[in-house]
């Protein structure tokens, strides 16, 4: 299969190639977090044996919209002691680095805003900004429900960054590339089967990070009733709302673009098996979070530091050793390899935990 | 206490969710769709019968509320007690079923209609004409097993929730 | 540089997603760990003792529906069971059985409410819940077959139940035992071995048996703590004495203990209901009550294993149509009593599953 390596000729140059692009993937990005709304909605709905939203629209579909036009006409209530600035702009800090993430996610050959030889290492970047913005909105509020769910914000992708990270490292070590159109071109074999630890650590992660459950602890509904966005309402709740969707999206997208081969398929077109991943990879996170409960903050940090972070070390040394030890070989040989490495690791750091501790003597 | 439990756990419950998606939901759509309530169903509203009462006033003593008002006045001529005054306020009423059960001339009932909703507290207050049956204040069976007999079968959610798509 | 850090308050409830109706907790927060607990409750006070006291004994059966809203049929059972002692009523063999039958479907209801919202607070997005409301609602269905009501069922009366089962009653109630075993093994398998469930509740919560003791604490929360107390058993009420079954008891006394108890017991119900169906006589369901009771100058206490724990009527009696004195023994409020101890050093996460676990409903605690 033969690909074009750079994006292809577009006629009119770099300015009309860059405002085409622009206003596609802004407006493909929208329609698809509205779309992604609903199937979560739907999904998780037949899965708890109800019905889900199904008044708007066939199927419910413009129940989003709906949603929108609804939230778009409501008060917007800022709160009277609150920093007022920083409460008005914390939502738009959230908002925009989440939706610059698409910049450089490839949706076919070619179909990129930004083929930045630096692609991941940007996601990386720009995606953490959104924390200031969850935190710009829970000090803003003067709310202590918010600040606590703020600061578990703050703490979780701290920590989380560092085996995402180094998950992608394994990544771009197997690939020799740091962008994201030569990762997917790299991808005869799928990374998940090269990198199933590194995939694993990468996806539980990424969950942390995107507020996804089991690791939703920021907007635990149960405990600080809806953390950061408790004083928020209105349009600008309706911004953090399209972050978290927005994140899944990117995260969906990136899981897609890093291990499951990008757009690159049989028989279909290159972008249809690209969203089709991208669903079903968002069916996943949707699938778990209608199964499991929520951890504590303690456990998270206990996970990311006593699990994901040496499992990922071992595992970025085990990838550089395979390449250097096999630099020519045929790849497929490594697949059983990492695989057993895998059930191992995990099988043996499963070992070291305990059940039933942190309690804080008083 | 050691923990070795290497995600089974998780995935058996995984597996249960899973399966959902191939199970009929069990919602009822409400407005469109409508089950058959229970034939003894202590619905909406009392229903009084004028020519069983008595005017004894069982009913006003027993009634945990106090909602029922009872006026009477002795009639010579007929030998008996006329009712000059019935009146409900449903506002009040807590739809115990007691006052049917006490009733000795069987001359109240529980209405068989779940959903009448009004615009002003007034219109909650129901006097003789507006307590009696009619096509729209259906008697329920409770207390009454002869109108019991008489309703639809309840639909139940044993029966309808049938498993698999 | 010492940054200057102090314990802040926090308020949770009175209107809080979990606190389960209008409980408050004043909690001293420093940072994540719980310094302080101080609980607040009384928002739902409706003064139902004293209601009572100006209402006959008929016309009370409708107010004890509204103390535990999710437990009516034991409400009414215990206050029927109070009333009875104090006048000396017989009961007729089939209103036995089927007041059994009642309990137990309701006990079933409860703990599935109970170990549902629990779940649901330990943050299992709702799928627990609403598979366990689906089942609740069945049973539902079954009351409202009997007595018309879904909620506030008011159908146990003094010397036996308000009417008798219909037909179609028994049918159906097969159907359901044969049904709900393999609903409990669903729920065990969604979440009973479940990693994340067991690393937040195992361990968490301790109510040490000596505490238990010390607070009168009783039903599931009390078991759970590894005492075999079951007023069933202990000081056998109404026709229990007739059945099988056995008490499930936890080991340590933890959240998980407390969940497992609950699901455990649900099967021993089970049990139960299997052999009231088998055994229900014919017969009336109704003794012969004068409509207005007036029980002999005394005192009575009746009570019974509710869902929740030891639900006892405290009745007084003047020799009226009223009672002179109505006291309820929530057991809700009293399982509340150790709740500062066992929270004190976990987290806030924590402190939302603890207080799931010990399965509140306002409407008792308050009255």
């Amino acid at each position: 299969m033969t690909m074009a390596a750079l994006p292809p000729d577009w006629p009119g140059g770099f300015w009309l190639h860059w405002g085409v692009f622009v206003v596609v993937i802004f407006v493909f990005v929208m329609a698809t977090i509205m779309g992604f709304i609903w199937f979560e909605r739907r999904a998780m709905a037949i899965m708890q044996a109800r019905l889900g939203p199904n008044r708007a629209g066939p199927f419910g579909v413009l129940q989003p919209v709906a949603d929108g036009i609804k939230v778009m006409l409501k008060e917007d209530i800022v709160p009277a002691k609150g920093d007022k600035v920083v409460h008005w702009l914390a939502p738009v800090v959230a908002f925009v680095p989440a939706l610059m993430i698409f910049a450089v996610v490839p949706f076919q050959g070619g179909a990129i805003l930004a083929d930045l030889n630096i692609g991941i290492l940007y996601i990386v970047a720009i995606s953490s900004v959104t924390t200031v913005g969850v935190f710009m909105a829970g000090w803003a509020s003067n709310n202590k429900y918010s600040l606590l769910g703020a600061m578990r914000q703050v703490a979780s992708v701290v920590s989380y960054e560092i085996p995402v990270v180094l998950s992608i490292v394994g990544v771009v070590l197997l690939a020799g590339s740091l962008s994201m159109q030569q990762i997917v071109m790299a991808q005869d074999i799928p990374f998940i089967l090269l990198q199933p630890l590194g995939f694993l650590l990468f996806f539980i992660g990424a969950l942390a990070e995107i507020n996804r459950a089991p690791f939703d602890l920021m907007e635990a509904d149960s405990e600080i009733v809806a953390g950061f966005h408790t004083e928020y309402s209105g349009m600008k709740f309706a911004l953090f709302y399209l972050v978290e969707y927005g994140e899944a999206l990117a995260i969906s997208a990136i899981v897609t673009t890093l291990f499951l081969g990008g757009w690159r398929g049989p028989l279909l077109l290159p972008w249809l098996w690209f969203l089709i991943k991208v669903i079903l990879v968002f069916f996943v996170i949707v699938w778990i979070r209608t199964t499991v409960p929520r951890i504590r903050i303690d456990q998270l940090m206990a996970l990311a530091w006593k699990f994901l972070f040496p499992l990922a070390l071992i595992n970025l040394i085990i990838t550089a050793v395979e390449i250097l030890v096999w630099p020519a070989g045929s790849l497929w040989v490594l697949v059983p390899i990492n695989i057993a490495v895998m059930i191992v690791l995990v099988l043996l750091w499963s070992r070291f935990f305990k059940l039933g501790w942190g309690k804080v003597e008083v | 206490m050691k923990f070795e439990r290497y995600g089974i756990g998780i995935a058996k419950g995984l597996s249960v969710t899973i399966r959902h998606l191939l199970r009929r939901p069990v919602t009822t759509q409400y407005p469109e769709q409508r089950l058959n309530t229970s034939r003894r169903i202590r619905g909406n509203e009392l229903i009084w019968d004028r020519e069983k009462c008595t005017g004894c006033a069982t009913c006003a003593k027993t009634c945990p509320q106090g909602v029922i008002h009872i006026v009477t006045s002795v009639s010579i001529e007929e030998n008996k007690y006329k009712v000059e005054k019935f009146e409900v306020d449903t506002g009040y009423c807590i739809f115990c079923g007691l006052c049917v059960e006490a009733c000795p001339y069987e001359a109240l009932f529980m209405g068989y209609a779940y959903e009448r909703a009004r615009y002003r507290r007034g219109e909650l207050v129901l006097a003789e004409e507006g307590l009696l049956a009619s096509d729209e204040r259906k008697p329920s069976g409770y207390a009454h097993p002869e109108i019991a007999a008489t309703l639809p079968k309840q639909t139940l959610l044993l029966d309808k929730d049938r498993g698999k798509r | 540089m010492v940054i200057k850090t102090e314990p802040f308050v926090v308020n949770i409830g009175p209107a809080h997603p979990s606190t389960h109706g209008v409980f408050r907790m004043r909690t001293t927060l420093d940072g994540e760990v719980i310094v302080d607990m101080e609980p607040v409750f009384g928002y739902l006070h409706r003064g139902i003792e004293k209601l009572a006291e100006e209402r006959t004994y008929t016309g009370c059966i409708p107010l004890t529906d509204r103390l535990d809203y999710l437990a009516s049929m034991s409400n009414n059972l215990a206050y029927c069971l109070a009333v009875e002692k104090l006048a000396g009523i017989p009961v007729p063999e089939r209103a036995e059985y089927i007041r059994v039958i009642m309990a137990e479907l309701q006990r079933i209801a409860s703990h599935l409410i109970a170990v549902g919202s629990f779940l649901n607070d330990c943050g299992a997005f709702m799928t627990p819940i609403l598979y366990m409301i689906r089942e609740r609602e069945k049973i539902l269905d079954l009351f409202e077959m009997v007595c018309g009501q879904r909620l506030t069922y008011n159908y146990m009366r003094v010397g036996g139940v308000s009417q008798d089962i219909p037909d179609e009653f028994l049918p159906a109630l097969d159907k359901f035992l044969k049904e709900m075993p393999g609903w409990i093994d669903e729920y065990d398998r969604l979440l009973k071995e479940n990693e994340i469930l067991l690393a937040r509740s195992k361990g968490v919560g301790i109510l040490p048996r000596e505490l238990a003791v010390n607070t009168s604490a009783s039903g599931p929360v009390f078991r759970a703590s590894g005492v075999k107390w079951d007023i069933r058993r202990a000081d056998p009420y109404s026709i229990y004495d007739r059945f099988e079954f056995d008490i499930p008891t936890g080991s340590v006394g933890d959240c998980y203990d407390r969940y497992r108890v609950r699901i455990e017991e649900m099967q021993q119900s089970l049990r139960i209901l299997k052999q009231a169906m088998e055994q229900l006589p014919k017969g009336e369901v109704r003794s012969d009550v004068p409509h207005l009771i007036r029980p002999p100058v005394g005192e009575a206490y009746g009570h019974i294993e509710a869902p929740k724990g030891e639900l006892g009527f405290y009745l007084v009696s003047d020799n009226s149509i009223a009672p002179y004195r109505f006291h309820v023994r929530a057991p809700t409020l009293i399982n509340l009593t150790a709740l500062r101890d066992m929270m004190v050093g976990w987290k806030v996460a924590d402190l939302i599953i603890i207080f799931g676990s010990i399965d509140i409903c306002m409407g008792e605690v308050d009255r």
